[in-house]
């Protein structure tokens, strides 16, 4: 084993490193720690792109994690180096790197640790890069209870606000509730394949298997998508885990992490074979997607804060991909998440940049007159919208079209869900930017906007170059995670003329009810669905009152009054309670008294006399 | 060499007691010279078998051969060594007689782990026990003595319990120690009433462990007992209970399955008690030392579940068994350590009420590191110690379940037949064991055939799996309580942290991460 041939662990290695020095040597100079991230994630970058420019090291070495008897059961670490990995590698070391520059940018003056928000970072990248290279599921489910973890610290960063460690606490219980069935559908894998080696699972016919078995095991290994891509009903943590800073917003819960369900869902699809995923699982898999993603943009029509909407453009766009894995669109899939990774990390960072320089504002009612005042990143925010609403020519919209163009052929059903969400999630994007871009100011947050700083514009340009340019062939085909990727290019079909009207009827409508920047309030607001709306149906308020505090806390109580007085009580010390009463009873018989002693003497003599009498 | 592992504590343990040497100083040094005589051992066990002269007409010898004495020998010496170095005593006698219970405890601990001959293997379990009790009635917290005769009873009728079984083993197989045991096996000899002895080892053996429902002594005596009794015993001794049953498994690993196996389909039962039932009980504690000693009960249940698919697969399931020895260690070093750092949050805010506490990590925030990671390391994150044998547990139940494979039989005789007498207990009690057995079995069974198949072991895992989530549950509630938030008066108080808490705390943590990212070291002993 030679060290060139090890390169591919540098990924894992250099972040947890840096993690770990950031976290026990660097934790009273932030500087210091926040050079040593960022370097490691342009490293990482930098290694990235030297293996997508033809860079050949060969296999890399497995490391033996845990040995077992059965070799076919022995945890190991190995890396892939196939064009899906890698190609995934560019997006989470990409936008990792310029979250990181951003960083520096935004969490300037900040009061918190920043050492602990940096190695949360690199953390991040360590298990994300897991996640995306491991070359089996048990290393993938390493990865995927790491990103959690990382993810839970960096929601949290700002620990000292009730709402922040809350939104932690549910985001790491909610993802362990998918991984409930996760870790499950990989023990399913055990029996099925014998084995959790990507490579090898293709050896292995699963055919002989009955089918609902395969069943339960594609959806219970989806589970773990559910929680981490945040599908409907597990979608309730993201929206909350804007409490976060905005970077990791950006980062974790856009971009990279919760397209990590998308991603494992397609290594599955490639490995295992797409034989494996039966119809019904096919069917269950598509329907979640197209809920999520047809509730989450309803939703996102009635937000007021700038980041949820982002928040529930997300879970509505991962809806998209999830719907296309379940039509075994993988390809498509996973070229949606690639654009979809830009534009939204370009999003998502604008919005920080947006709500930095109003003064940590994030109520669009409260901005408004924001293009005059900072132009550049106004700017570069509408590319980013452009892209997420389709117009054609962007990136957004190739990708979108890749997967209509998958569920017309499969599935009419889903294609017209995705159109219909096409024409919402226009409407809602329009209704953020006229919003808080036109008219003016509303606020005083808004009064005083000024640019942002040269750390964060840079980060935004690149990315709005990335939103527009990336979609097309010369891109494309050399980045989208899939193998041997051609991108679709402009096709005059069928999809493209509902899409086409899709946006011109989101724009439209959004055009008429919210003016050119001029109303204060949402016209739309005050009636009962805008009511929901803005309760996110009520399925949050579901689960806290039903679910934990009924269910589980009603629950718990009961169990733990039933131990406390039956087991402990009852049982234990009624048992205790019998044998010492017996204990007293037995006592009565040598008490100690002469009286006592002849008078039962003389009651037993009695007794005797009179039986013999008898 | 071995014999000075035990005898060390015990030496040290009379000079602090009759030379009245420095409690913690002495305590500490001999520790010290533990921890490097055992590292040693465990790494070079070769030479280290020697009989020292005889038990009760057997032989006594002390061995360290198989991967779980070792695992488990290293785990006492580690844990000792915090908890002498990190007590906090009121006073100078308090010192004293801490450090005395804490070496002797360790002592016992060590000796039961290393010992040959059975009766010694018993006899060294009971003497680590007496100093738990008289620490909790001198120096516990709350109703003290309660708790201490409570404890002292429960486990003392466990013990006996134990002895019984115990004795009718070896009786019936003749042989009085486990090389001996192993050689009767060999040559065929037959245990006469293998139900009976299953039944009063798992009992005995289980109660020791908390299973469920024998379970209900332990919470209560951790939160009483001081830290570095709460350390030793939940960490090191309790671990007594599952070391005795793997023990005896491996030894008459032919035979474990007609020994224990009409058992197994109970014992699942219970260790769902374990880990769903004490872990919703988990859920509730307003106190941080309740919800901790409930938390230790829980993660029980994984490692009884590793036993049961043992004893499933007629103890060739060797997955299994290293599972279950490297979350024995884990959580024996994960538990002392919380138990160390609850005692510190004590010292600090003078509470341990969940209710009145919170943002402490704001003053305190390498304790809340601290507790952070022990708590991740709780409920099973990768690259920490627990994740490495819960994960191994896990495909362990998978390892012997071909799909379809088991359709025939699963599900209908779930229970087995040792249940019957269960059924007709009279007064109406047979009838509820009979409907929640009959329940259990209709759940088992259908779960098993949506699946395709599971066998007992499987579907009793995918239960066990929720665990994971009430463990995230609690901890992370408590994390969120006691460190995040606002800052309360309780937290106002907190000082510093000395450097000797400091150290002990960062001790045990430097070895779960260590165990964490190299568990081979472990597994290749």
């Amino acid at each position: 084993m030679n060290m060139i041939q090890n390169l591919p662990w540098l990924f894992l290695v250099l972040p947890l490193l840096v993690a770990a020095i950031d976290w026990l040597c660097f934790s009273k100079c932030p500087k210091t720690a926040a050079t040593l991230s960022t370097l490691s994630a342009a490293a990482t970058f930098g290694l990235c792109i030297a293996y997508l420019s033809g860079l050949q090291t060969g296999i890399p070495g497995v490391y033996v994690w845990m040995p077992t008897a059965s070799a076919a059961l022995d945890l190991h670490l190995g890396l892939i180096t196939d064009d899906l990995a890698m190609r995934m590698m560019l997006v989470v070391t990409g936008i990792g790197l310029l979250v990181h520059i951003f960083s520096i940018g935004y969490m300037k003056g900040d009061s918190s640790n920043l050492s602990r928000y940096f190695a949360g970072l690199s953390i991040f990248m360590f298990s994300m890069s897991t996640i995306v290279l491991a070359d089996n599921l048990a290393m993938t489910f390493i990865g995927w209870e790491m990103v959690g973890f990382s993810s839970y610290l960096l929601i949290g960063h700002w620990f000292h606000k009730a709402s922040a460690a809350d939104a932690a606490k549910k985001a790491f219980i909610t993802n362990r509730v998918g991984d409930f069935g996760f870790l499950l559908g990989i023990l399913l894998t055990i029996g099925v394949f014998g084995t959790l080696t990507f490579a090898d699972m293709g050896n292995v016919s699963g055919t002989a298997v009955a089918p609902a078995l395969l069943t339960a095991m594609v959806i219970c290994l989806f589970c773990g998508a559910i929680g981490k891509s945040a599908q409907f009903p597990l979608h309730v943590w993201l929206p909350d885990a804007m409490e976060g800073p905005t970077p990791v917003s950006a980062l974790i819960h856009a971009a990279t992490m919760v397209a990590a369900g998308v991603y494992m869902m397609v290594r599955l699809q490639v490995s295992m074979g797409t034989e494996i995923f039966t119809e019904t699982a096919c069917l269950v898999i598509s329907t979640v997607g197209a809920i999520t993603a047809v509730m989450a943009a309803i939703i996102a029509t009635q937000q007021d804060d700038i980041k949820r909407v982002l928040a529930y453009s997300t879970l509505s766009q991962l809806g998209y991909m999830v719907m296309a894995v379940g039509l075994l669109a993988g390809e498509a899939a996973m070229f949606h998440l690639y654009t979809h990774a830009w534009f939204k990390a370009l999003l998502f960072l604008g919005a920080g940049a947006i709500i930095v320089c109003c003064h940590h504002e994030q109520d669009i009612w409260k901005m408004g007159g924001l293009a005059k005042r900072m132009p550049l990143t106004v700017l570069c925010f509408l590319m980013g919208t452009f892209a997420l609403i389709a117009v054609p020519g962007f990136s957004g919209f190739f990708s979108k079209e890749a997967i209509l163009d998958a569920a017309i052929v499969n599935h009419p059903t889903f294609f017209w869900i995705g159109a219909g969400v096409a024409a919402i999630t226009t409407f809602y994007m329009t209704r953020l930017c006229l919003v808080a871009f036109l008219g003016s100011a509303r606020d005083h947050g808004a009064e005083h906007a000024t640019e942002a700083g040269p750390t964060m514009v840079l980060p935004l340009l690149l990315l709005a170059v990335m939103a527009i340019i990336s979609g097309y062939g010369f891109m494309a085909d050399k980045l989208v995670p899939a193998e041997g990727f051609t991108a679709p290019g402009f096709h005059f079909g069928f999809t493209f003329y509902v899409s086409l009207g899709a946006l011109v009827l989101g724009l439209a409508a959004a055009i008429v009810v919210y003016g050119w920047g001029k109303r204060e309030r949402d016209p739309l607001a005050g009636n009962f669905i805008s009511k929901a709306l803005r309760n996110r149906l009520y399925i949050d308020a579901i689960y806290d009152k039903l679910v934990i505090g009924g269910i589980q806390e009603c629950g718990a109580r009961i169990i733990e009054f039933i131990d406390f007085v039956v087991i402990r009580g009852l049982l234990v010390q009624g048992i205790s309670w019998l044998v010492g009463r017996f204990g007293v009873l037995l006592s009565w018989l040598q008490c100690g008294s002469l009286r006592a002693y002849s008078c039962i003497t003389g009651l037993g003599l009695l007794i005797i006399i009179i039986i013999i009498a008898l | 060499m071995l014999i000075w592992l035990i005898l060390i504590p015990v030496i040290a343990a009379a000079l602090i007691g009759l030379l009245r040497m420095p409690g913690r100083a002495t305590a500490t040094v001999a520790a010290a010279i533990m921890l490097v005589l055992g590292v040693a051992a465990v790494l070079c066990p070769a030479e280290c078998s020697a009989c020292l002269s005889t038990f009760c007409g057997q032989p006594l010898q002390f061995s360290l051969v198989t991967l779980l004495s070792k695992a488990m020998v290293l785990l006492a010496v580690l844990v000792t060594f915090a908890a002498v170095f990190g007590m906090k005593a009121p006073d100078s006698n308090a010192e004293r007689s801490w450090a005395i219970s804490s070496l002797l405890i360790s002592a016992g601990a060590i000796g039961a782990f290393m010992s040959d001959n059975i009766l010694a293997f018993y006899g060294f379990h009971e003497l680590a026990l007496i100093p738990t009790f008289i620490m909790i009635g001198c120096y516990g917290r709350g109703d003290r003595r309660t708790i201490a005769w409570t404890t002292t009873v429960y486990l003392g009728l466990a013990s006996m319990i134990l002895l019984a079984g115990l004795l009718l083993l070896c009786a019936q197989m003749h042989a009085w120690t486990f090389t001996g045991l192993a050689d009767s096996v060999l040559h065929g000899i037959r245990p006469t009433t293998p139900c009976l002895i299953a039944g009063l080892l798992i009992i005995g053996f289980g109660t020791l462990v908390s299973l469920f429902p024998f379970h209900t002594w332990a919470a209560p005596a951790y939160a009483s007992a001081p830290t570095p009794i709460a350390m030793l015993h939940a960490g090191v001794l309790k671990k007594f209970g599952l070391y005795g049953l793997f023990t005896l498994g491996m030894t008459c690993a032919p035979i474990c399955n007609e020994l224990f196996g009409s058992w197994n389909n109970l014992l699942l039962l219970l260790l769902l008690g374990n880990i769903l039932w004490v872990g919703y009980v988990t859920v509730v504690p307003t106190r941080l030392d309740d919800m901790q000693g409930n938390s230790s009960v829980k993660h029980m249940g994984y490692i009884c579940l590793a036993f049961a698919a043992f004893i499933a697969s007629a103890g060739t399931n060797e997955l299994a068994l290293n599972g279950a020895t490297m979350l024995m260690l884990a959580h024996g070093l994960t538990i002392a350590m919380l138990f160390l750092l609850t005692g510190q949050i004590e010292s600090q805010t003078r509470t341990l009420e969940l209710d009145s506490m919170g943002g402490l990590a704001r003053k305190l925030p390498t304790l809340g590191f601290l507790f952070g990671l022990a708590g991740m390391a709780s409920i099973g994150l990768p690259l920490l110690a627990n994740f490495a044998g819960e994960y191994t547990i896990f495909v362990s139940c998978f390892e012997d379940w071909t799909p379809g494979a088991t359709l025939a039989t699963a599900g209908c005789d779930v229970l087995g037949c040792s249940c019957t007498w269960l059924q007709n207990l009279p007064w109406g009690i047979g009838c509820v064991f009979g409907w929640i057995i009959g329940g259990f079995s209709w759940i088992i069974s259908s779960i098993s055939t949506l699946f395709g198949g599971l066998g007992a072991v499987q579907v009793t895992l995918v239960f066990a799996l929720w665990g994971l989530v009430i463990s995230a549950i609690y901890m992370l509630r408590a994390f969120r309580t006691i460190f995040e938030g606002e800052i309360a008066n309780t937290s106002e108080r907190a000082t510093k942290l000395t450097k000797a808490d400091l150290i002990a705390a960062a001790f045990l943590a430097a070895f779960i991460v260590l165990f964490g990212i190299a568990p081979q070291l472990i597994m290749n002993l």
